[in-house]
């Protein structure tokens, strides 16, 4: 079970009062309407599964209901940062101690 | 009774405590401090078991968690029936009762026994794969009696009587195990004022130190112990958790303790105390002190009862005063497996011979050996045990040096048993847990944990390090690192001094060879629980299996309850041998939670009965329960399904219901409907970014239905949106999708539209809603309000008012789920009942008749309004649904959904839509679910064209009627259809309109 700090309440927490909400830093396009079906297929159904660093949404779903992003290690589970909505990761590749 | 293996002097029973226990339906006496293995030993009890797969009879191996074959079944009632119980494990008290779970019929004369040579040939390696699979039917017939005979336990058919309990830790510093490791360990880190938890899974910490001939700083290893342990009980900061077996270890340091606090008292706790208690720990450093387990000796045989490990031959002597033979052959590959003979020696019993695989095997102990007069075979290994039921013998010959040979003829040594000792594998299961694989180290001879991203030690055994002296030093370095790690200023505390016996190196021998091949050999087991031998391994090698993951799940090997905590090495061995590469080039083993079987009850805590899951109650509940109301559960609501009178049938009750709100007027407790307050002066353009439909020009004091999709384009919710100002709204949404309609709207505000400035919160719980649905609706209305004009043209269907109801402030929505003249009443939910119980003293005039879920269900069927999530499935959309008036395409923002309805597949012809559904007969009511086809007699298989997403008897039609979906449906409106049904009955059935009852609306708009 994770223990997930949440960016808003300043708190690591339980996992349990989080929900995952995939990954992050997608965004919904600005002219839907003007989507290929393919294009918005790719929004709807498609998604990275990388085997190392995934940033991804998570929820303080029983806690502040804010919405944030985590950088998780998906070989180690290792969440290696979280930070706000809008927020760019710092983590972005692996260092080497950091490889699992 | 006598107890005919029991020694008259030492051990760490209390003598004058005598307990009377049963095994297999005979009473036996021991001692407090026992543990039922104990027990049963001294008093001669060698067979407990027959094997899994070829029945044979088998003894106590161990004398801890790795113990593969005392696994019983406990329990004096069938309420408190405990299956997978390790007797090395289980404290004896005073009545308790225990079962083999293996050996069914009976440990004597059993099933598989008495096929035992046709069902040997029956049951090679992956025999369930090759002989049970197939046909599947045939499994599930075989699968009975394989259970029952490979003993695998049973669950008590009554409920627990037992209480359990979660609990939730934090700590600094959590170190598994109080062995001289774990000890040490906590004396450095408990000093520095870390907190500190110390867990072990005996009834006493200490671990080795226990049974241990070492002295620490001159005295019993035990004298030490009791002085660490009175140190640290004596510190706050420190909890002692004995009889706590660290069963788990999961992501970002959580770990679970499974601790069985009465479980040695009696058959169930005493009064107020709960049995077990599960420790949720987080912890900032671990420090795994989990010790090594020794691993057995392969050889012919060596499943006979009387076959030990040499160290459980010590610990039953030193511990337990039980020598559980007279004459003993120890076999060893290492010096510090001697111990069990001196320790057989002293008991004054007869060592018969040390057979050393080592031929250069040349140092104090081989000394000792000698002095004390014990025959010493060097370069010797046992090949086969003789016996039926019990060794009677061992047959000796010489080994090669490099244990790949025998050398010269077979002897054979007259002995009741037969200790084996080939080293010790470092308990590397904890450290699995997370996904960190172990690695071989030739050195250890064994895996020792490997690398991991937890905040995680090792100390002691666990690394390889087998020195009692480095074992205490490393406890102690380690405490302190772990202690310091978490922030505090640590020190190693000061290690006892220990008399080093240096020791000449082992060797790395795990299966003894034989004269004749493995195959022909008598059976030399590797995992005793799942019968797995060498021969089996090296078949299915042969076979093909290279990987040790496939070896191991084609033979079972380490798939019993014991993980094949004894076998998973020497099977490795097996396989690496047979495939001609080294162990870490054959792969690695992985254990996974939990490190030995845990008990529901403890899984579960009080998370059962009326724990189980939160109940939710209206304010009006209690009324329900005092009017009859049966209950039906929509999202954890317990909501009135219907109000049966006395002697009214289920469906009698309906009618009645559905006729007098047509009639006159029924109520509905609709309290449990998601509501939502969203608020913002963007609240307006966030809901029509929402919602299909338009919400530009809803007026303040206005109401409108929606639709609610997903960005595929799907229906996923709905619900009336209120205006309550122009930047207030009151959402409400489908009883089980509340929380994650919330959910879905502010993920779209928080990471879409952050730009918008709008607030929402639940505020379901907040109101008590109350429908009045009925052409009497607005006459009792109006005798209880005089502040809201009632008048039917200035409080119009799609209105809402505030007011007063019966003394008390309030919303009222003129909207209906039933196509009558409607009113829905919000009162602060406090004022409920009181609303409530007005509306039936004014009521009962008009026969005001309360519903509940089934007639809503029926009511809005017969207007053709869907149920989102019964009538809707996530593959319809808006469109599929008719519902094409409640989406407008020309918003100028792209509504979520928008784009994914007009996807290529959600155009297409023949897409499945809604329709309504008459059968032939009207007596007959189709079952939701039901699939429609076209031709019934058509061959197999038949095409379906959709299902019956709703079905219902309508008193007010006199028929039955029902709702589907059909491929093409709406092109096909007075068509027939058919429905074969389970029971051979084929129903035919008429598409018609959704709407079945007042098609223009006329009877809410009075
Ligand atoms: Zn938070």
């Amino acid at each position: 079970m994770f223990y997930i700090y949440c960016p808003y309440c300043g708190e690591h927490r339980e996992e349990e009062e989080f929900h995952p909400k995939g990954q992050a830093h997608l965004s919904r396009p600005t002219d839907p309407d003007a989507c290929s079906d393919e294009e918005w297929g790719d929004y709807l159904y498609f998604r990275d599964n990388p085997r190392g660093l995934h940033h991804e949404i998570w929820v303080h779903a029983i806690g502040c209901r804010k919405f944030f992003n985590a950088t998780r290690d998906t070989q180690s589970y290792e969440i290696l940062e979280t930070y706000r909505m809008g927020d760019a990761p710092r983590v972005t590749h692996f260092t080497d101690t950091q490889k699992s | 009774m006598t107890q005919p293996n029991r020694l008259d002097n030492g051990g760490r029973i209390d003598r004058s405590k005598h307990l009377t226990f049963e095994f297999n339906g005979r009473r036996y006496k021991g001692f407090s401090g026992d543990t039922l293995a104990s027990a049963l030993l001294a008093n001669g009890v060698d067979v407990i078991g027959r094997s899994f797969k070829y029945s044979r009879p088998r003894g106590i191996v161990a004398a801890g968690a790795e113990e593969p074959n005392a696994v019983f079944q406990l329990g004096a009632t069938e309420a408190t029936q405990v299956p997978n119980v390790r007797a090395t494990q289980q404290e004896l008290f005073n009545g308790l009762v225990s079962q083999p779970t293996s050996g069914w019929p009976n440990l004597q004369f059993d099933f598989l026994g008495v096929f035992g040579s046709i069902l040997g040939r029956m049951l090679p390696p992956g025999f369930y794969y090759k002989t049970f699979m197939f046909p599947q039917a045939a499994w599930e017939t075989y699968e009975k009696y394989i259970r029952k005979a490979a003993g695998l336990g049973r669950s008590p058919r009554d409920p627990d009587v037992d209480t359990y309990d979660h609990l939730n830790q934090h700590t600094d510093v959590l170190i598994v195990g109080a062995g001289p490791a774990g000890l040490s360990a906590a004396l450095s880190a408990a000093r520095s004022g870390a907190r500190v938890i110390l867990a072990d899974e005996q009834a006493e910490m200490g671990g080795a130190l226990l049974d241990s001939r070492e002295t620490l700083n001159g005295k019993p290893a035990s004298n030490w112990v009791r002085d660490a342990l009175k140190e640290l009980s004596g510190y706050d900061n420190v909890l002692l958790l004995p009889r706590a077996t660290v069963n788990g270890y999961h992501d970002h340091n959580f770990l679970t303790i499974h601790e069985r606090r009465t479980d040695h008292l009696g058959d169930r706790a005493p009064a107020n105390q709960s049995r077990q208690r599960l420790h949720r720990v987080r912890a900032k450093w671990v420090i795994l002190a989990t010790g090594a387990h020794e691993r057995p000796l392969v050889y012919g045989n060596n499943d006979l009862p009387g076959c030990m490990l040499a160290s459980a031959v010590s610990t039953y002597i030193n511990r337990y005063a039980v020598a559980p033979g007279r004459r003993l052959v120890l076999m060893t590959t290492n010096d510090n497996a001697y111990r069990a003979a001196f320790d057989w020696q002293d008991a004054g019993r007869e060592v018969v011979a040390i057979v050393d695989t080592r031929a250069y095997a040349d140092g104090a102990w081989q000394d000792e050996a000698n002095r004390r007069g014990i025959k010493l075979l060097k370069g010797h290994a046992v090949i086969d045990a003789q016996g039926k039921m019990r060794v009677t013998g061992a047959v000796v010959a010489g080994l090669n040096t490099d244990g790949t040979q025998l050398t010269g003829k077979g002897e054979v040594l007259n002995c009741d048993t037969l200790a084996s000792s080939g080293g010790w594998s470092p308990a590397v299961h904890l450290s699995c847990h997370t996904g960190s694989r172990p690695v071989w180290d030739d050195d250890v001879i064994g895996f020792v944990p490997g690398k991991t991203v937890q905040k995680q030690l090792t100390a002691g055994a666990v690394t390889g390090c087998f020195s009692l002296a480095d074992c205490l030093a490393d406890g102690a370095r380690i405490g302190a690192e772990a202690a310091t790690n978490a922030g505090f200023n640590a020190e190693p505390a000061a290690a006892p001094s220990v008399r080093c016996r240096p020791e000449t190196r082992p060797m790395a021998l795990f299966c003894v060879p034989h004269y004749k091949p493995n195959s022909r050999a008598p059976k030399q087991f590797v995992d005793f629980q799942t019968d797995v031998t060498a021969a089996g391994i090296e078949l299915a090698t042969r076979e093909g299996f290279e990987s040790i993951e496939h070896v191991k799940r084609y033979t079972a090997m380490g798939f019993g309850t014991d993980q094949g905590k004894l076998g998973n090495i020497n099977g490795m061995a097996v396989a690496a041998k047979s495939l001609n590469q080294s162990i870490p080039e054959t792969g690695t083993t992985i254990f996974r939670p939990n490190y030995t079987p845990v008990t529901f009850g403890a899984i579960a805590g009080r998370h059962c009965n009326d724990l189980f899951e939160p109940k939710r109650y209206s304010a009006m509940h209690e009324w329900h329960v005092e009017h009859g109301a049966l209950f039906e559960e929509v999202g954890q609501w317990k909501r009135p399904w219907y109000f049966p009178k006395p002697n009214e049938s289920m469906q009698q009750a309906l009618d009645r219901e559905c006729l007098a709100t047509r009639n006159s007027v029924g109520i509905l407790d609709a309290s449990t409907l998601g509501k939502i307050d969203i608020q913002g002066k963007d609240a307006r353009e966030f809901i029509g970014r929402i919602y299909t439909n338009a919400w530009a020009k809803l007026a303040v004091g206005k109401c409108r239905y929606g639709l609610m999709c997903k960005e595929d384009g799907m229906v996923f919710d709905d619900g009336v949106t209120s205006c309550l100002a122009e930047d207030h709204f009151l959402m409400t949404t489908t009883t089980g999708g509340a929380a994650g309609v919330l959910e879905w709207l502010e993920f779209y505000h928080q990471t879409e539209w952050p730009e918008l400035e709008v607030y929402m919160n639940t505020v379901t719980d907040h109101w008590a809603t109350m429908t009045i649905a009925g052409p009497n609706a607005r006459k009792l209305l109006s005798e209880l309000t005089d502040d809201i004009d009632l008048d039917r043209d200035n409080f119009k269907f799609m209105d809402w008012r505030q007011g007063t109801v019966a003394g008390v402030p309030a919303r009222v929505f003129r909207i209906s789920f039933t196509g009558e003249l409607s009113y829905e009443i919000n009162v602060q939910a406090n004022y409920g009942l009181h609303v409530w119980e007005k509306l039936f003293e004014h009521g009962a005039k008009y026969d005001l008749t309360p519903y509940g879920t089934e007639t809503m269900h029926i009511l809005r069927a017969e207007k053709g309004f869907i149920i989102a999530g019964q009538d809707t499935d996530g593959s319809v959309h808006p469109y599929d649904l008719g519902m094409s008036w409640a989406v407008k395409e020309d918003k100028p923002f792209s509504f979520i959904g928008k784009r994914g309805m007009k996807r290529e597949d959600c155009v297409r012809d023949n897409r499945k839509q809604l329709v309504g559904l008459k059968t032939k007969d009207p007596s007959i009511v189709l079952p939701e679910g039901a699939q429609a086809v076209d031709n019934p007699n058509h061959p197999k298989p038949v095409p379906m064209l959709g299902h019956v997403t709703s079905s219902y008897y309508s008193a007010n039609l006199g028929r039955s009627i029902a709702m589907g979906v059909i491929k093409n449906g709406h092109k096909r409106m007075g068509e027939t259809v058919h429905y074969p049904l389970v029971d051979g009955r084929v129903v035919e059935a008429e598409i018609c309109s959704t709407i079945f009852l007042d098609p223009k609306g006329e009877r809410q708009n009075v």
